[in-house]
């Protein structure tokens, strides 16, 4: 069933980011955007990983998406300009090279080498404890330095939007 | 359940690190209560220095130990001690320098000396950090606050337009670093770089496709920030862009942060199958220094000329991490300073020449600097030939360094290759001196004012430069001490 | 999984009742349009120019900083989860986190960051 359920998912995810690239109106392209990340979310849970699921509808469907709208709607793109294309000789590379990659990850999906080492936690043990518990364990204390420093991050982040972004200091 | 391990938690060891977050929201907080009677926007660049003087004091009392401490994911050890000091110095330096410009410009904002510890921090994490998380969120730190400090002129357009160009491609870049990070710990299993190591020896070797296209998204993400070719593209526009000062800041810090970091990844993570990297990285390292080279001979502009220069000289440090061997990590970190004393003393020279509203940027600008201001034209002239790698400067010390490296390795070719670019490299360094000496003046200069910060400035690099040329041994002693403990 | 059935229910039932309405009002409803009845606000004032202003850039600041401390709020809700088995080393922590972003309140604050100017 959770197999049925993740090929459904995954397929939608991937149309929907098809979209998002096609589309002319760039609203159009943010809702394909909320799209895909409601659909990674699910994903996350097909994971066990309810809490970054959660994390993701917030913070990336939500919050992040209402500043990609607000940024679109400062910009006030034209729908229907057509731009020039401004690298023609990159087009043709470019989609040679995306074909290259896509047939490398396909030749290393079917050869079976995707085996990467094995996590020390299961399925079975993360339901037991919870995954929200087992993730703030970690997090607070192995990873307690990066925590930490994501605070100053934020604190860079606040400053950026101060000093670019308002008109009187 | 779980039990909670209280891990190997040694706050003495990131006390730099805190000691920088402290003083960087000390002056944010002085800066945003100026209005008060009692506080002085003026008195900003000295509490920063401060900060950053007690920061490298605390750096030289933890010598001489290798600790990890945070769950093995930060070390301190001699050779992240080493890229501390140069962090420390190059934003002292770049604090000195920027003082008396960022009031002209009317940019005096706390935010600008909070921004520079902040990415200093960001770098000190790239340096110390032992698994690949703290070396990204180090890098994130950095990054961002030098996005910021490349559009601190908020009203002129070029600076806008550089920090949006840098911004735009270094979230690219970043985001494959990310993606080189996850698939590196979706085939290890880890992101601890020694972790990684001993599954790789395990192994025998990189077996797994996805661990290539990981290693090589991780290069992607890294060369992106060290300005290697082919992911040079930004470096021109974002160096003419940005408040001079700032140029000066991020053609020598970042580049150092992420050749500590490349060095620490590709040595100790990557260490066991160097013969799959360097390869790749010998092919960079040729395109990096010639299209460098080549391609600043033909710049009138002085802020892209040194853009070309930067890209050329993050050519020759990427000889040294194909040797990938001792030698050449120490030979890295005495390039490194030795750069760091030239390049910053190149920008503070410009500096002083321009005025508001008149960068003095074009190279023509310099006819006749010699007669008129001597002592400036001679420092200019040793930095430049510093750069150029003549002798006895630090430069021709830390070039003859790295190529012994590449030559210990076996890489002559490449070596010599170095040798033919360090030639070429001579023609455009000299002709800044040309024009200074053998030009009619174009223009006016007048008379200018100079801040004791200023001459401080320009004095520590003039000594640097010198002292690391005829003195090298005794800073190489020290770089020689300072390879890399984790194998 | 079977935990998210009533979930997987309820946005079934959502996405229905949506677009069998929709369907139903497409489908039977008679369709005369006029002028007057295509405009915004059938009884409302007469529409002004176009709706695609372009938005002021204030707007993204105010997003930017929400998004700030989003994040931060985030990071409370693991950390309240284990919250008993850290004891004070975990208070202690998630205090020093807490008093950087405060300071960084505090910063935005003076610099009218939250200002509407």
């Amino acid at each position: 069933m959770e197999v049925y359920l993740f090929y459904i998912v995954a397929t939608i995810a991937v149309c929907t980011g098809v979209y998002l690239i096609f589309e002319k109106n760039p609203v159009f392209s943010a809702l394909y955007l909320i799209q895909t990340m409601v659909c990674i979310a699910v994903l996350y849970i097909l994971l066990e990983a309810q809490f970054i699921a959660a994390v993701q509808m917030i913070v990336y469907a939500g919050a992040i998406m209402v500043l990609f709208l607000f940024v679109i709607m400062l910009l006030n793109l034209n729908i229907g300009q057509e731009k020039k294309d401004a690298l023609p000789y990159q087009k043709i590379p470019a989609i040679l090279i995306g074909i290259a990659l896509f047939a490398v990850l396909c030749i290393v999906l079917k050869s079976k080498l995707l085996q990467g080492k094995q996590g020390e936690y299961t399925t079975a043990y993360i339901n037991n404890v919870g995954n929200t518990k087992l993730l703030g364990n970690l997090l607070f204390t192995d990873y307690l330095l990066p925590f930490e420093i994501t605070s100053v991050l934020l604190f860079v982040a606040a400053i950026g939007a101060i000093m670019l972004a308002k008109r009187k200091i | 359940m779980i039990n909670a391990s209280i891990m190997t938690f040694n706050i003495l060891n990131i006390l730099p690190i805190l000691v920088l977050a402290g003083f960087g929201m000390i002056v944010l907080v002085t800066d945003v209560l100026s209005s008060r009677k009692w506080v002085n926007r003026n008195i900003l660049a000295y509490i920063s220095l401060i900060g950053i003087i007690i920061a490298a004091v605390l750096t030289r009392s933890s010598t001489g130990t290798t600790l990890f401490s945070f769950n093995e994911s930060f070390v301190t050890d001699n050779y992240s001690l080493f890229f501390n000091f140069i962090f420390l110095l190059c934003a002292g330096l770049t604090i000195l320098i920027s003082h008396n410009y960022i009031k002209r410009e009317d940019i005096n904002y706390g935010e600008y000396y909070a921004l520079i510890l902040f990415s200093t921090i960001g770098m000190m994490l790239m340096a110390s950090g032992a698994d690949l998380l703290n070396i990204y969120i180090g890098l994130e730190v950095m990054s961002i606050s030098i996005y910021i400090l490349t559009g601190f002129k908020r009203s002129k357009l070029i600076s806008n337009e550089a920090s949006l160009k840098y911004f735009l491609l270094g979230a690219f870049a970043t985001g494959f670093l990310l993606y080189g990070i996850s698939l590196t710990y979706g085939t290890t299993g880890a992101i601890n770089l020694k972790q990684i190591a001993s599954f790789i020896a395990e192994k025998g070797g990189m077996s797994d496709p996805l661990m290539v296209i990981g290693m090589g998204l991780l290069i992607v993400g890294l060369g992106f920030k060290v300005a290697s070719v082919p992911f040079h593209a930004w470096v021109p526009d974002v160096y003419e862009g940005a408040p001079t000062p700032v140029t000066a800041f991020m053609s020598v810090g970042p580049k150092a942060a992420g050749f500590a970091a490349f060095l620490r990844i590709f040595l100790t993570a990557f260490g066991s199958s160097h013969l799959e990297w360097q390869k790749i990285i010998y092919i960079l390292a040729i395109l990096t220094m010639t299209l460098g080279n080549v391609s600043a001979l033909s710049q009138t502009n002085i802020k892209r000329m040194l853009a070309y220069s930067s890209i050329a000289h993050a050519g020759y440090l990427l000889i040294a991490l194909v040797s990938a061997n001792d030698m050449g990590v120490s030979a890295t970190l005495f390039y490194v300073l030795a750069y760091i004393f030239m390049n910053i003393g190149a920008f503070a020279i410009i500096i002083v020449l321009s005025r508001k509203g008149d960068e003095c940027i074009q190279i023509n600008d310099y006819a006749g600097l010699g007669f008129k201001h001597p002592l400036l034209a001679i420092a200019m002239t040793l930095f430049m030939l510093s750069m150029a790698g003549v002798p006895p400067m630090a430069g021709f010390v830390g070039k003859f360094y790295i190529f012994s490296a590449a030559i210990k390795s076996g890489y002559i070719g490449l070596a010599i290759i170095a040798v033919i670019n360090s030639v070429i490299s001579v023609y455009y360094y000299l002709r800044i001196t040309v024009i200074m000496y053998m030009k009619e003046p174009a223009r006016e200069f007048v008379p200018l004012t100079i801040s004791p910060l200023m001459v401080a400035a320009i004095v520590i690099s003039v000594v640097g430069t010198l002292q690391l040329g005829i003195f090298p041994s005794k800073v190489m002693e020290i770089a020689q001490r300072s390879i890399l403990m984790m194998r | 999984m079977i935990n998210y059935l009533p979930i997987l229910i309820l946005f079934i039932i959502a996405v229905g009742f949506a677009v069998t309405n929709i369907g139903l009002s497409a489908i039977l409803g008679p369709r005369r349009p006029t002028r007057e009845k295509l405009t915004p606000y059938e009884c409302g004032i007469e529409p002004v120019g176009t709706a695609r202003e372009r938005f002021s850039v204030k707007f993204y600041l105010i997003a930017m900083l929400f998004v700030v401390f989003d994040i931060e709020v985030i990071f409370l809700y693991p950390w309240a989860v284990v919250f008993k088995s850290l004891k004070l080393f975990g208070f202690i922590e998630m205090l020093t986190f807490i008093g950087i972003m405060l300071v960084c309140y505090f910063y935005i604050w003076k610099r009218g960051g939250l200002e509407w100017d």
